[in-house]
């Protein structure tokens, strides 16, 4: 089981899982590479964890198979796979003391002298002085960090996390999340994450798959899902989207569309639809690549950029960038952030301005498809 | 100001908790003191003078040490059996899904609401109809039945509160069935398995009214005390009493050193 050259990619083939007629997984495929930081993205109830299961062996797939490497592991039992999880509330086991619970997967797989390791294991995760103890007698945190130690000890070819860090406070889930980057990087296993807090997911995973009513909407690098979201629920779910409805006036390599009288442009490479001429197109733009000057000094705007006006119905400051919120007849509530560099006392609410952006950073989706989709979501899971 | 009424007050809890202390306490020092009584008559019912007689010779009263070896003996298998019995049903009702699972779970404590005494008229017409002799076994197959309540009772609380994740975390430490279940199950199911046994065992060993209907002409220790109290009282009942009690808290006070000893013994 610590052999790595025996290793090798996660490959899910058409895995699916159904509990009576309810479809928590829809026929998916996936292969996750091998040493690979990789989140499972999405709210409760989309099948991330159903999936993470599956790949533990602790729930069976209705189709399909699943492969570590050239093996085959879809109808082995969870203790004959080389796989081992870190749960949801740790699931620490009570009776035993922070150092048996950290030797458990060794001595159940027959090796008698455990004190080397279960010591190296406790140093990585620095909880030597508490090997003693028994888990209620440590913090959140703590607990967190034995999870992690007892199924790293066994050295598996995968390490799957199920919302490990959801139990603990905003200021220790950030230390926790460069901490497990930091065993990740130490240990060069494979990290299967799975997680509803996007931050999380970007800051933590190389590859980011986006799931959302039992499928996978979007895969890719964090940076590669944030710019160019190809679906509704990506650009709402990861971050803030501002969507404006428009219809498309001349498609070409550079697409020009109209959205109640104002008129944008965007690169039609950075659209997941062919934009037809006559054709209705969502456009989108980040918050905080938009810049927003009063509306007098809107003569001083550079040609070529996109140009929407508006007033600011609401301002929140939350110290590193204020966050604008514009009634414009575009768009009912853009959202802008400006970076608090120099705060310009005219930008109060109330206030009639012009937003302005760089063409480029534009990208269109398909009008096809609810404008909403993933923002509930968000506020439930805040 | 200190007034006796603000003492009072201040001291309340530790009075009512004394109180209650030497309320439940006091008969059992009652039994302890009587043991070392030397009777003049044939009841053990007022001081004379102190004697060691009775403790010298606990037998020496015709028939009192076979009941209670007989007693010892049915209270030892019905808890073994009733704990084995009642553990299994506690897993089953909290565990799986199955029909009919919320009418077991009501009747399951049927005997324990039903009054002793008409159970224990009842049980006798069963066995008399369906022809079994009364004995040992009757008295036996009785003290399971009564006693299965009281385990399934005490283990499906701790059952129910037990985190079925950390059955999965050791499936998925490479802990197959039966060593997730002698590492992790029973382990944490352990305490509630023991008070069942405990409760088990102290209902059998004392039970009157269900065994004098279901003996026959067996006679196990509680009947033979109840026998004897229409004759006259021996001493020797009060050193059984005392010594059963005494034995009860060494078992107690042992479970908690081996307890403290393994929280403190360092692993390999």
């Amino acid at each position: 089981m610590t052999d790595k050259t025996a290793g090798g990619d996660v490959r899910l083939s058409g895995i699916s899982k159904h509990y009576g007629t309810f479809t928590a997984v829809h026929p998916l495929d996936l292969t996750i590479p091998q040493g690979s930081f990789f989140a499972l993205l999405g709210a409760s109830g989309c099948g991330k964890t159903t999936t993470l299961r599956m790949i533990a062996g602790l729930e069976e797939p209705s189709t399909g198979t699943v492969h570590l490497g050239d093996r085959e592991v879809t109808d082995l039992p969870p203790y004959k796979r080389p796989v081992n999880t870190v749960f949801q509330s740790y699931a620490l086991f009570p009776h035993l003391s922070i150092f048996e619970n950290i030797a458990f997967g060794l001595r159940r797989r027959g090796i008698k002298s455990v004190k080397k390791q279960v010591d190296d294991m406790l140093d990585l995760v620095q909880l030597g002085q508490f090997a003693q103890r028994k888990p209620h007698q440590l913090s959140g945190g703590q607990q967190q960090r034995v999870a992690v130690a007892r199924a790293l000890i066994n050295h598996p070819q995968v390490l799957l996390l199920d919302e490990p860090l959801g139990a603990l406070d905003l200021k220790l889930r950030r230390q926790m999340q460069l901490e497990l980057k930091r065993i990740q990087t130490e240990v060069g296993i494979t990290f299967v994450h799975v997680t509803h807090d996007q931050e999380e997911a970007m800051t933590m995973a190389d590859t980011v798959a986006v799931m959302n009513g039992g499928r996978v909407e979007q895969l890719g690098a964090p940076a590669e899902l944030y710019e160019n979201p190809r679906t509704t629920f990506v650009a709402n779910f990861l971050g803030t989207s501002n969507l404006i409805e428009a219809s498309v006036e001349s498609a070409g390599p550079d697409v020009v569309v109209s959205a109640s009288g104002t008129t944008l442009r965007l690169p039609a490479a950075r659209c997941s639809t062919t934009p037809r001429t006559g054709g209705k197109l969502l456009v989108g733009v980040r918050p905080e690549k938009v810049s927003l000057v009063p509306a007098a000094e809107e003569n001083a705007i550079a040609t070529g950029r996109n140009k929407i006006t508006g007033r600011i119905a609401a301002s929140s400051f939350i110290g590193v960038s204020t966050q604008f919120v514009i009634d414009s007849p575009v768009c009912p509530e853009l959202e802008v952030y400006v970076q608090n560099i120099e705060r310009d006392g005219r930008l109060v609410p109330g206030a009639e301005v012009v937003l302005h952006w760089n063409p480029e950073h534009t990208f269109g989706l398909d009008a096809d498809q609810d404008i909403d989709a993933g923002i509930e979501t968000v506020e439930e899971s805040a | 100001m200190r007034t006796p009424l603000t003492w009072l007050r201040r001291n309340l809890v530790v009075i009512a908790g004394l109180t209650t202390l030497a309320y439940m306490i006091l008969p059992n020092v009652v039994v302890t003191v009587f043991s070392f009584n030397n009777p003049s008559g044939r009841f053990n019912y007022a001081w004379q003078e102190f004697s060691l007689d009775a403790w010298k010779d606990p037998c020496g009263v015709a028939d009192m040490c076979g009941s209670l070896g007989l007693s010892l003996q049915i209270a030892l298998w019905s808890t073994l059996a009733a704990t084995a019995l009642g553990t299994a049903i506690a897993f089953a009702l909290v565990r799986y899904r199955f029909r009919a699972r919320g009418a077991v779970n009501s009747l399951i404590f049927l005997p324990m609401a039903m009054p002793e005494i008409v159970m224990a008229a009842s049980l006798l017409a069963l066995f008399l109809n369906m022809g079994i002799q009364l004995g040992f076994w009757t008295i036996l197959i009785a003290h399971i039945m009564f006693c299965l309540s009281f385990v399934v009772a005490a283990v499906k609380a701790r059952v129910l509160s037990m985190d079925p994740r950390l059955e999965e975390a050791a499936r998925d430490l490479y802990a197959g069935p039966v060593q997730t279940f002698l590492r992790v199950t029973l382990p944490i199911a352990a305490p509630g398995i023991a008070a069942g046994a405990l409760l088990s065992f102290a209902l059998s060993f004392d039970d009157f009214i269900i065994t004098n209907f279901n003996s026959g002409n067996t006679v196990t220790f509680p009947m033979f005390v109840w026998g004897s109290a229409q004759r006259g009282t021996p001493v020797q009942i009060n050193v059984i009493g005392t010594a059963m009690f005494v034995i009860a808290v060494l078992v107690v006070l042992a479970g908690q050193t081996v307890g403290n000893r393994r929280k403190k013994a360092q692993p390999k």
